[in-house]
């Protein structure tokens, strides 16, 4: 009797779980109808963003996410791969376990304040070099790829060190260089893995709110260079969400919501499934 | 210039790089927790943890009222996501085992885990904040509950997994039922493991802020009320510091001062739990 309740109990859980997922889908895509129905595809292709006139375009709040996750990428993935490097072929025993406490440190820290450090601090050196603002495209990237930097070296290194040493030792043996190693064995030995770190610090990247709500601006326009005000999704629903008051308005924000989720469902789905899937199973 | 000497060269220039990237990686980092810990120590002070929020200006403010709502906040996060994240956890490692069902909860469950915590937020406002037409601590508590629960599973179902096979056979062989075997033998073995994991769990959620924005909102004065809006560390850490008032930017660095040291101090607490029960 208890044995059935117990076992009852723990499956409706696990079930739970699933629920919640779908029922996060339906729920953003039953409050995001009417503006699908207002909008259908132009809600996606076009930038005016105009609560007074009842328009509303996410093209410009799409394009600032890509555009601050790819450019946080772009500073990011060098440094992390060089800082993998550093951590699994050249650093000492000691430096290897203050770095691992230097991660967990920063893992530690919550993403708000690194948003409150890059407007107080980062944004006036942005400012004073490119003039204008300094808020914008290019101090949001800058933050984001600080902030998921930890993560992303950490699990690039995780993968490289799965790399059995007697592959390397033999690399050794026939006469290679450090480089030679990691070149010609090492990164192709822990590719997927690294491909599926890199693409699973984007997911978190093109999620993330609080770091870049602070240094995006939040003005609904593609910008014209880099470091020009503009927002993403997540900047968006954080200013105006408590502030909508047309139904249109609110539902227009849920498609917002929606689009980012199957966004980061779909990034993050492409790393679980295609890179790290060995690795999955493995453990 | 041989082919040796050149590999040789190529070699020390890309090393060279990779440990410069470190360096550069470790400066970004030590200045970011360097303004962290000058500016929240600068901020610190008694009136902090005595006064709640007041308009600009006035000497006597604080963040009783934040730190009092940060508190309430988890606790209901904690009480709501574990029971759920260790019972789904216990389905998956002792009933669904390897079966299709257990996986694809697996993967679903891991995707959860890095679905960006704003639409969380969007959708709790969709299904709890709308019906009831106003925001509130249960709104925010759920809100950081879904976010837990998927952490707390996959700790969950990897540290049951650790426990030995030969341990339940022993119990089931002295005749005990499936339910009482897991309370009395797999968890009882996998307690430090289960313990780290809602530790983690809750220092994860402690540092969220984008869920809260329009769950349990903001307020700048002391709140026992579950069904009003409740003021968290995070939000109000993010309302002062966008203010141009100088005095609330002070508090909103104490706030994140204290905030980094409780989930930092979570962090450690659950390794040293970890590593205490693995030398057992």
């Amino acid at each position: 009797m208890i044995d059935k309740i117990f076992s009852n109990l723990t499956r409706f859980s696990a079930l739970l779980v699933l629920f919640i997922v779908a029922w996060i889908f339906t729920e953003l895509y039953n409050q995001s109808l009417e503006s699908i129905h207002a909008f259908g595809f132009d809600f996606i292709t076009k930038d005016e963003w105009a609560p007074n006139l009842d328009k509303f375009g996410a093209y410009a709040a799409i394009f600032g996410s890509v555009a601050s996750t790819f450019l946080a990428m772009l500073f990011a993935i060098p440094v992390a791969i060089g800082v993998a490097i550093f951590l699994s072929e050249i650093a000492h025993d000691k430096i290897k376990g203050f770095f691992g406490v230097s991660v967990e440190l920063l893992a530690a820290i919550p993403s708000v304040i690194y948003g409150m450090w890059g407007l107080f601090y980062f944004v006036p050196i942005i400012r004073d070099i490119f003039g204008g603002m300094g808020i914008g495209l290019l101090s949001a990237g800058i933050v984001l790829a600080i902030m998921i930097l930890p993560f992303m070296a950490a699990v690039t290194r995780d993968a490289m060190n799965t790399t059995p040493d007697i592959l390397k030792e033999s690399a050794y043996a026939l006469g290679g260089t450090q480089w030679d190693v990691i070149k010609d064995v090492i990164i192709p030995y822990a590719r997927a893995g690294i491909i599926g770190s890199i693409i699973l610090a984007l997911g978190r990247a093109i999620g993330e709110t609080m770091a870049v709500t602070f240094v995006m601006g939040n003005v609904h326009h593609t910008p014209s260079s880099i470091t020009d005000p503009t927002t993403s999704i997540p900047v968006t629903l954080a200013n105006e969400f408590t502030e909508a008051d047309s139904s249109l308005y609110f539902s227009s924000l849920f498609g917002l919501a929606l689009t980012l989720l199957i966004m980061s469902f779909m990034v993050i789905a492409v790393a679980k499934f295609y890179f790290l899937r060995k690795e999955r199973r493995g453990s | 210039m041989t082919a040796v000497e050149k590999r040789v060269v190529v070699n020390k220039i890309i090393l060279a790089l990779s440990t410069l990237s470190a360096v550069i990686a470790i400066a970004f980092l030590f200045w970011i927790l360097g303004v962290l810990v000058m500016k929240g120590v600068d901020a610190l002070n008694w009136n902090i943890f005595i006064f709640e929020g007041a308009p600009p200006g006035y000497e006597d403010s604080g963040l009783k009222h934040a730190l009092v709502g940060q508190v309430i906040l988890i606790t209901l996060a904690t009480v709501i996501g574990v029971p759920l994240g260790i019972l789904a956890g216990t389905y998956l490692s002792e009933y669904g085992k390897n079966s299709k069902l257990a996986h694809f909860i697996r993967d679903i469950s891991d995707i959860m885990m890095s679905a960006p915590s704003i639409v969380i937020g969007a959708f709790v406002y969709a299904i709890v904040v709308m019906p009831m037409g106003h925001f509130s601590a249960w709104a925010g508590a759920i809100a950081l509950a879904i976010i837990m629960i998927p952490i707390i599973l996959r700790t969950t179902d990897d540290m049951l997994q650790l426990v030995p096979g030969t341990l339940r056979e022993a119990a089931f062989a002295l005749g005990a039922p499936k339910y009482k075997v897991i309370m009395d033998v797999v968890y009882r073995g996998a307690k430090a493991g289960i313990l780290t994991g809602v530790l983690l769990g809750i220092a994860r959620v402690g540092g969220e802020t984008a869920p809260l924005l329009f769950t349990s909102f903001n307020d700048n004065f002391f709140t026992t009320d579950l069904n009003a809006a409740m003021p968290s560390l995070t939000v109000t850490m993010f309302n002062y510091a966008i203010s141009p008032y100088e005095d609330w930017q002070q508090l909103g660095w104490a706030a994140a001062f204290i905030l980094s040291m409780f989930i930092l101090g979570l962090n450690i607490m659950g390794r040293l739990i970890l590593f205490a029960g693995k030398r057992k």
